[in-house]
Formats: structure tokens, sequence, C-alpha cells
């Protein structure tokens, strides 16, 4: 797992904005308003003295991957740079066109492959684009539940543009508006602190490539010291394994109602050894 | 090294021929690849346990009491034993009972099993799966292990000087695996208790299962039983052979879109992402080893070769296929691999030999029936008078 460096604002680390666009068209309007996004969103983090990288997950490059890692039930080689990008990412900007009154498919069909840690408590911005107004609320009403579920932290503004829009300056102050928001958040680093000090209240999902990103090393202290030297950091993308929990007292022949069936009455030591 | 065969005993309309077998063929057919394997010279076979359509062991005692004595040689175990909607006391005195009329070639592979709506029809809530697994072993460890067990926990009646009978042959509990594709806390107890740890290796990329191997490989060492390297660890894999490479791709291909799990991706694709093993001998073997580069040496590979369908014809030729040009291949080449040291995968003998040396083999003998059909607090001939057993106060 990543021991990153601590909390917020430290400014050695270089931060890395990774953009999800679903727009299929070249030039495509939705990654052209992530761009602008992100671009806005670098600028400001600098001026609080932190350095960032904007990295790009063009989907429509990746999208015979998507259609085979959601038949094939796992995550498909040809996906997983994308998935560690966005692992390691500080902040996401999620883009993508409106196509019947809803999102891009092949968005949420991204989506639907990965792990369900891999947002967690993450800075990220819900941005769309259509060829009608009238869809003015899709980031709102479809992306910013989609990343709830996820457990991201959606910033307050979200992101849209229809045609008329492109010649409008509203839109540029709309944009610095999320810019702003999204940069606060990243420089504060609170993401993180939430991420490594709520890390073992979520599900994970072995193996996950998700990690806390940018806390301090809370929830790594938290669990038994050995075990994580051991075998938690050691695994490939194994994280955190708490040895600690009830389902791991259970394992190792306790109770799990915490009592520890291992003094019960029956003044039975468990033997560890075969037969 | 063991290598044998694994099945979950589906009963599938053949894709080719429109013929779909009665679970009175299929259960036929199963007896005969299981005594087949058995002549081939495998060293393994394991039948899954499932209570639904369109399976049919729902009962894996029955049958592999029946198959122990049509066969000579072969290990018998299960691929998996549901260790959650399954009583622990029932699963102790079956899987004893057939250990003793299998004459020791019986060991279990435990696990949660993949059915959702299993877990009410016995009365059980999916939501404690993995409670239930890790509980229940627990005490199917002590039933086996102490002839008197008092035990307390959240998912059954509680115990009193309880004796699970018959007694383990020669009072050595049957080896072991616990199955898992994706949860540590049971990777855990399986290193905890020294126990095998087996991945289905089997609808998943390639290197998927490598995590929680490691992870079981790092607490065996960890609890003490061994090096890393020496932890006990099986595999599986779908497989299917042919003489040629391009015939054994046509021949499958259509069993293989046969598939129940919803998988559209072509064969090849299928082949290359994951441990399925398609093609020439050569080109098994070949795959195998790159199992052995990955995981590093194990003790047991079990390959899926009947299901999808496939006529009884082609799963047999596929047992010898396997049996005559893949496996004797692969025992040479996990042979010359094998790091100094590292164990083979226990078997009775083997524990017998662990546990009593050049002694005497424990064989209980039960004290008289007191009258009250239990033969008190001292069950057997040669129980410690200095530990009895607390019965409940009426």
């Amino acid at each position: 797992m990543n021991r990153a460096t601590t909390g917020a604002g430290s400014g050695a680390e270089i931060r890395s904005v990774v953009i999800i666009s679903a727009g299929v068209s070249e030039p495509s309007s939705s990654a052209l308003l992530a761009d602008r996004l992100a671009g806005k969103t670098v600028e400001f983090l600098r001026e609080r003295g932190v350095e960032a990288r904007v990295a790009r997950i063009e989907l429509r490059a990746l999208a015979l991957d998507i259609a085979k890692s959601n038949v094939a039930g796992f995550v498909v080689d040809g996906l997983r740079p994308a998935v560690e990008q966005l692992a390691a990412a500080d902040a996401v900007i999620a883009a993508t066109p409106v196509y019947k009154a809803g999102i891009s498919g092949l968005f949420k069909s991204f989506i639907d492959v990965l792990a369900d840690d891999l947002f967690i408590a993450k800075p990220v911005a819900v941005t769309a684009t259509a060829g009608s107004a009238r869809h003015a609320l899709i980031p709102d009403e479809q992306l910013r539940p989609l990343f709830a579920y996820l457990r991201a932290l959606v910033i307050p503004t979200a992101l849209f543009a229809a045609p008329e829009d492109w010649s409008a300056p509203a839109l540029g102050g709309r944009i610095e508006r999320a810019a702003i928001e999204l940069a606060a958040l990243v420089a504060s680093g609170v993401g993180g602190t939430i991420a490594a000090e709520t890390w073992s209240h979520h599900d994970h999902a072995f193996g996950s490539a998700a990690r806390p990103r940018f806390g301090d090393t809370a929830s790594a202290q938290d669990v038994d010291g050995a075990g994580v030297d051991e075998a938690g950091e050691a695994a490939d993308g194994v994280g955190v394994i708490d040895f600690d929990s009830e389902l791991m007292r259970l394992a190792t022949g306790g109770n799990a109602r915490g009592g520890g069936d291992r003094r019960d009455g029956n003044g039975e030591s468990h033997s560890s050894g075969i037969g | 090294m063991q290598f044998g065969i694994f099945s979950v005993s589906d009963v599938t309309r053949d894709p080719v021929s429109g013929h779909t077998p009665s679970e009175a063929e299929r259960i036929d057919a199963v007896v005969e690849l299981a005594a087949h394997a058995d002549q081939a010279g495998l060293d393994v076979f394991a039948i899954g346990e499932h209570h639904n359509p369109p399976f049919f062991d729902s009962s894996p005692t029955t049958l592999l009491s029946f198959i122990a004595a049509r066969t000579r040689r072969i290990i018998l175990s299960t691929s998996v034993t549901l260790m959650t909607t399954n009583d622990p006391v029932k699963v102790a005195e079956d899987y004893a009972m057939l250990q003793h009329l299998a004459k020791g070639r019986l060991d279990l592979m435990l696990g949660r099993g993949n059915t959702v709506p299993v877990y009410p029809w016995f009365g059980k809530d999916i939501r404690k799966g993995v409670h239930l697994a890790l509980e229940n072993y627990n005490l199917l460890h002590r039933l086996w292990r102490e002839d008197v067990v008092d035990w307390n926990g959240e998912f059954r009646t509680p115990l009193q000087g309880f004796t699970s009978t018959p007694r383990p042959l020669e009072d050595v509990p049957p080896f072991v695996w616990h199955g898992s594709i994706r949860t540590p806390e049971i990777a855990e107890q399986a290193a905890y208790y020294g126990n095998g740890f087996f991945a289905n290796h089997i609808l998943a990329p390639n290197g998927n299962f490598k995590p929680l191997v490691d992870f079981y490989r790092k607490r065996y060492e960890h609890y003490g039983h061994g090096r890393a390297q020496d932890a006990v660890v099986g595999l599986g894999g779908h497989s299917y052979i042919a003489k040629r490479s391009q015939d054994a791709y046509t021949q499958y291909r259509p069993y293989f879109e046969n598939n129940p799990h919803g998988i559209r991706i072509p064969l090849e694709d299928w082949a290359q992402a994951t441990p399925t093993s398609v093609g020439s001998p050569q080109e098994v073997i070949d795959k195998t080893l790159t199992f052995h580069d990955l995981f590093g040496d194990y003790q047991r590979q079990l390959w899926v070769v009947d299901g999808y369908g496939l006529p009884q014809a082609e799963v047999l030729k596929q047992i010898d296929l396997l049996a005559e040009e893949v496996v004797p291949v692969l025992r040479k080449e996990f042979e010359s691999r094998r790091a100094p040291g590292v164990p083979d995968a226990p078997t009775h003998a083997s524990l017998v030999r662990a546990k009593y040396g050049d002694g005497p083999v424990r064989q209980p003998r039960p004290n008289p029936n007191r009258g009250d059909n239990t033969a008190g607090t001292s069950p057997y001939q040669d129980s410690d008078p200095a530990t009895p057993a607390v019965h409940p106060s009426l």
C-alpha cells in the first residue's frame, strides 16, 4: 500500500487529477469541459502551493475492454492501468455526454466493473455535456448519486454545458467555481484523512486496487503491527488487514461475540497443529 | 504432488447433440468417471455439493461412499462441502463414517458455496455466511479431535458432553482444505489450523488468486506450521485437451459457449486471460507450469473435465488424455522444480505416521452402554478419567 506523505498541503508530492471521459467524438465537448475544469484546478492548486498533474482516461479507447470486463465478471488486463490511475488519483473529474436523457452507457459500464472502494472519500467533480439545455440536471441527478454510492466527496458545483453555453461567459464562471471547490478539497487533504481513518470501517474486496491517499497512517497503526508487516503490507494489493476484527477472531478459534472461545468454559486449549 | 479432477455435478444439455441427460444417467456417469479416473491413475476425485437443479449432488457422502467401494487408490474429496448451511455435527459424523468406509482415502474441501437461496432453505442468513463458515469449522475441528466436547456458539444448539461418532479412522481426522476465492478470513483460518488452502482458480483472470494464496502462505508461517513455501496449496482450473490444438478449440467451443456464467467472450480470449487450459497435451502442460511459475510449489492440481453438457465418452477421453499425456510429464516437471523440503499434501497414511510414528495406533472402543444409550463421562476404554465431561443438569 501507499505510505503517502502526511496530510494537508505538505506540497512535496505531485497530486494527480484524473479525468474519466466518456466522450466519443474528436474533439469531444465532454472532454473539453473536463479539460477546462482540470486546467483551472491545477492553477488554483498551484496558488495554494500544491503541484498537480492531469491525466485523462479516454473510455472511447477502452470500449472493448469495458464490454469484455462486464461480461467476464472481472477487470480484464486492458483496463488495469486505468484502475491503477484512479486508485492513485487525488481528484477525479467525471465527464460524460448525455444520451437519451441519461449518462452515457459506456461511462456507466466502466464504473460498473470498478471495485466499490475505489472512490472512498476521493474528491470528485461531476460534469456532463448535451445537445440541449433541457438535460442540465443530469450531472446532479445521475452522476452525483452514482458517486454518492461510491462514497466519493462530490464537490458542491456540478458542471453542465449545452451548445449555447460554450459562447457564454457564465460557463467560465461556473468552471472557476467548481475548480476552486475541487482545489480546496484536494489541498486540504481531508479526503485522504477520512479515507485513512475510516478505511477499516468499509468493506473491501480482497485484492482491490483501492487504498487511502494522503492520510496519516492511523488505520494502519491500529491493527496488529506484526500482522501488517508480515502479511497485509507485503501481499500485492492486500491493503491493510485488520487482524482484530470479529471475523478474524472467529477465524482463529475465537468467539465472534468477542468473548474468546479459546478461554471459554471447556478449559481446552486449541491445538493448532495437524492431527 | 496430487493431480486429479473435480466436478460440480451439473446436469446440462449437450448443446451439440441436444440431449439432456436424466439425473439418473448423470449420476451413473459421474460414478463411472470417478472409477475411470481411479483406473487411469489420477490421484484425486472431488465432487461439489448443491441443493438445487440443474445439479444432482445434494448428498456427497452417499455418492462418495459408493464410489469408494468402486475404486482402489484414488483420494476422494469434495469441491466443496458447504460449511455454512450444514450442521457441523452432521458433517463430523457423515465424513468420519465415509473416512472409515473409504479406508482413509478421503479429505474435504470446505467452502461457503455460491447459491444464494440455499441459505434460507436451511434456515440460515447469508449475511452471516462468513461467520457460519468460520464458527462451524471451529466446532468441526474440535469434534474430530476431542472425544467429548462442550461447546457454545452463535449458530447452533450448545453441546455438552457430546461425542461425535464414529471417531475418525485411527483417531486421525480427514485432512481439510479451506476453499475461498476472495475472503482473507477463510485463508486466515486455514493458516491458523495448519490446514490446506484451495483456490478453485476458475472464472477469474490469471493471477487473481495469487494475493490470497500468498496471504495464506505468510499466515501459515506466522502460526508456526512451517515455512510459507511449505503451506499446503491446491489449485483448480477448467481444461479441454485434444491431440491437436485447433481440434481442442473447435470441439470445446460449443460447450464453453454453453456456459451458464454469462461469459460471452471468445474462447481464445478466455483461455488467454484465465487459468482455463485448452489445447494440445503440450499446451495444457505448459499452461499448468505457468501456475507453478506464479504460485510456487503447490500440492494439488484439479481440473474440471466434465460439465457444460460434454458427453460422457468425451469426458472419459479427457481423463485418458490427462492421465496418459499430461500428468506423467507434469509429475516429472513439478518434482524437478520443487524446492528442497517442500512437503506433499497430507494423506491419511502420512497423518497416521506423523501422529504415531512406529507406535500403536489408537482404535477407540466404547465403554459399556450405561442403559441411557450413552457410555458416560469417559466414552472410550482409553478415555482419560482425569478429564470427565460435564453433563447437563436435569
